[in-house]
């Protein structure tokens, strides 16, 4: 009984952590956005006369799309365009269940592991949701009964199959150093040193891999570099028949998947929840010397430091989004198809080379 | 694969400008969150409606009829301004002077700012200094069509 009891509250504490997050990325964004522009950015939602930097930002934005018209196009199919942002909502929430955020705490001689479900799959089931919210593209686009909407979800499905395969090849070399598909294992395996200083972070034994994944992976999120499905300066996206909150549970998932996508390069490449030198009864540095900390310490330091990077991955990708112009839609697969797909098959063979000598 | 290094040192020199800019503005903004005067804001941005932006001294902004030393408008009702308004937004309407002087006055001087393209030519046009467009008042909008007509009142004040 209590096992689902933590269960549950994994479940709830994973879904606050993910959906706050990813409401004041949304202000992060903006705000971000603005100190790279020389501006102040949103400022002015105020809560009895308090602005706070404007924080209340993302509350003030989400009263407006609750009370937005919910728009739905004549002759569309209206049950899979009501559908549609559920699906891709759906299926990029559920990834953050695989998500490692500490190592396993005790409670009363009980090992909790700080993951809601730990599959022997785990990274599998994490590309395998991602690559199903191409589904919520495909339909919104197709049910919108407008044909610019469906030539952007045809823009959407293609862009994310192909950089799918960059992205699938360039984790087997990282799958072929921490044998383990299982994201908890995989992080652990990081928290072994190389050479007697350096931490064993994926960073450190597969570069290259690390390279095309994170290219592949800001493909994925389809923000502004790759952002061919939406283009919403200029050429129509898919989810241009949209409004309100639908609309608004499209750009929630656009957010959310940055968070993903920055959960996963930190879990995979850069030691998840390991902190340097930091071990299960405190530091003890390659210098020599040690500091002892209480356990409950060393999962404070663990979880804070998974934030941090992720934080960290978070600020670089919206840096990305607001320094790069949009590539041209041949520069694009040309970049997936000849670049990243022959770069990660490379990384394969080289490992596989380093491995067996 | 040469150009593809190539392009990868050129989206790094272009991170690099985005994350000084970043960094620089950051600074400053910290600093100023604690009330650490630096040497420049961390932004180009005026609060506008609480914080203005000094106009320039040849800016056109809303009219005001100037006044004589008793008072009394220096308008004569020559109707030179209104002559020469583009946009025909200014109706003049004369009176008699008791003042053999001054012979004319404007018994009713109407500016209807719906129509008014702020290009000056009022103020070029009228040989009495009578008209300027110096108030720095530029906030014009109102909720309705009427309350934008200004009539002797408003532009004498």
């Amino acid at each position: 009984m209590t096992d689902i009891w933590v269960v549950l509250i994994k479940i709830v504490l994973a879904l606050v952590w993910f959906f706050v997050l990813t409401l004041y990325l949304t202000w992060a964004e903006r705000k971000e956005s603005a100190v790279i522009q020389d501006r102040v950015g949103a400022n002015r939602a105020r809560i009895l006369g308090m602005t706070v930097i404007g924080l209340f930002q993302p509350i003030a934005d989400a009263i407006k799309m609750f009370f937005k018209e919910d728009f739905v196009p004549a002759f569309s199919r209206k049950a899979l365009h009501t559908i549609a942002p559920f699906v891709s909502f759906f299926f990029v929430a559920i990834t953050i269940s695989a998500v490692p955020f500490g190592d396993d705490i005790r409670i009363g001689g009980k090992a909790i592991s700080l993951q809601v479900f730990d599959a022997n799959v785990g990274l599998l089931f994490v590309l395998a949701m991602l690559s199903l919210a191409i589904y919520g593209i495909l339909i919104s686009g197709w049910a919108s009964n407008n044909r610019f909407a469906l030539l952007g979800g045809m823009r959407g499905a293609a862009q994310l199959i192909s950089y799918e395969v960059a992205l699938g090849l360039s984790l087997v070399g990282l799958i072929m150093v921490f044998p383990s598909l299982r994201m908890s294992e995989l992080v652990r395996a990081q928290g072994a040193l190389l050479f007697g200083f350096l931490p064993k972070w994926g960073v450190f034994l597969q570069p290259l891999g690390f390279l095309v994944f994170f290219f592949a992976a800001l493909a994925e999120t389809k923000r502004v570099p790759f952002d061919m499905p939406e283009g919403e300066s200029e050429i129509i996206g898919f989810f241009t028949e949209y409004g309100g909150l639908k609309w608004g549970l499209f750009m929630f998932t656009d957010f959310m998947e940055i968070l993903i996508i920055s959960t996963l390069l930190t879990s995979l490449y850069f030691g998840g929840w390991q902190v340097p030198w930091l071990g299960a009864n405190g530091f003890s540095f390659p210098w020599g010397g040690a500091w002892h900390l209480a356990p409950w310490l060393v999962t404070v330091f663990q979880v804070a430091a998974f934030n941090v990077k992720v934080f960290f991955f978070c600020w670089l990708q919206i840096l990305i989004r607001w320094t790069y112009p949009r590539f041209r839609y041949d520069q694009v697969m040309d970049l997936g198809w000849k670049l990243l797909v022959p770069l990660s098959l490379l990384n394969i063979v080289g490992t596989a080379v380093l491995l067996s000598l | 694969m040469l150009k593809a290094i190539g392009y990868f040192w050129e989206l790094l020199k272009g991170g690099w400008i985005t994350t000084r800019h970043f960094m620089t503005n950051m600074f400053h903004h910290t600093l100023r969150l604690f009330h650490i005067k630096t040497k420049r804001p961390g932004a180009v941005t005026y609060q506008y409606p609480e914080v203005k932006k000094p106009l320039a001294a040849r800016h056109r902004s809303l009219h005001r009829l100037m006044t004589r030393e008793d008072g009394k408008p220096r308008c004569v009702a020559c109707m030179l301004c209104a002559t020469v308004c583009p946009s025909e937004c200014i109706v003049i309407e004369a009176a008699e002077d008791a003042d053999p002087e001054i012979q004319k006055v404007p018994k009713s001087f109407t500016i209807d700012l719906n129509r008014c393209c702020f290009c000056g030519f009022c103020v070029e046009a009228c040989p009495e200094d009578a008209i300027r467009m110096d108030t720095g008042v530029i906030d014009l909008a109102r909720r309705s069509h009427d309350d934008l007509i200004f009539g002797l009142d408003k532009l004498l004040k």
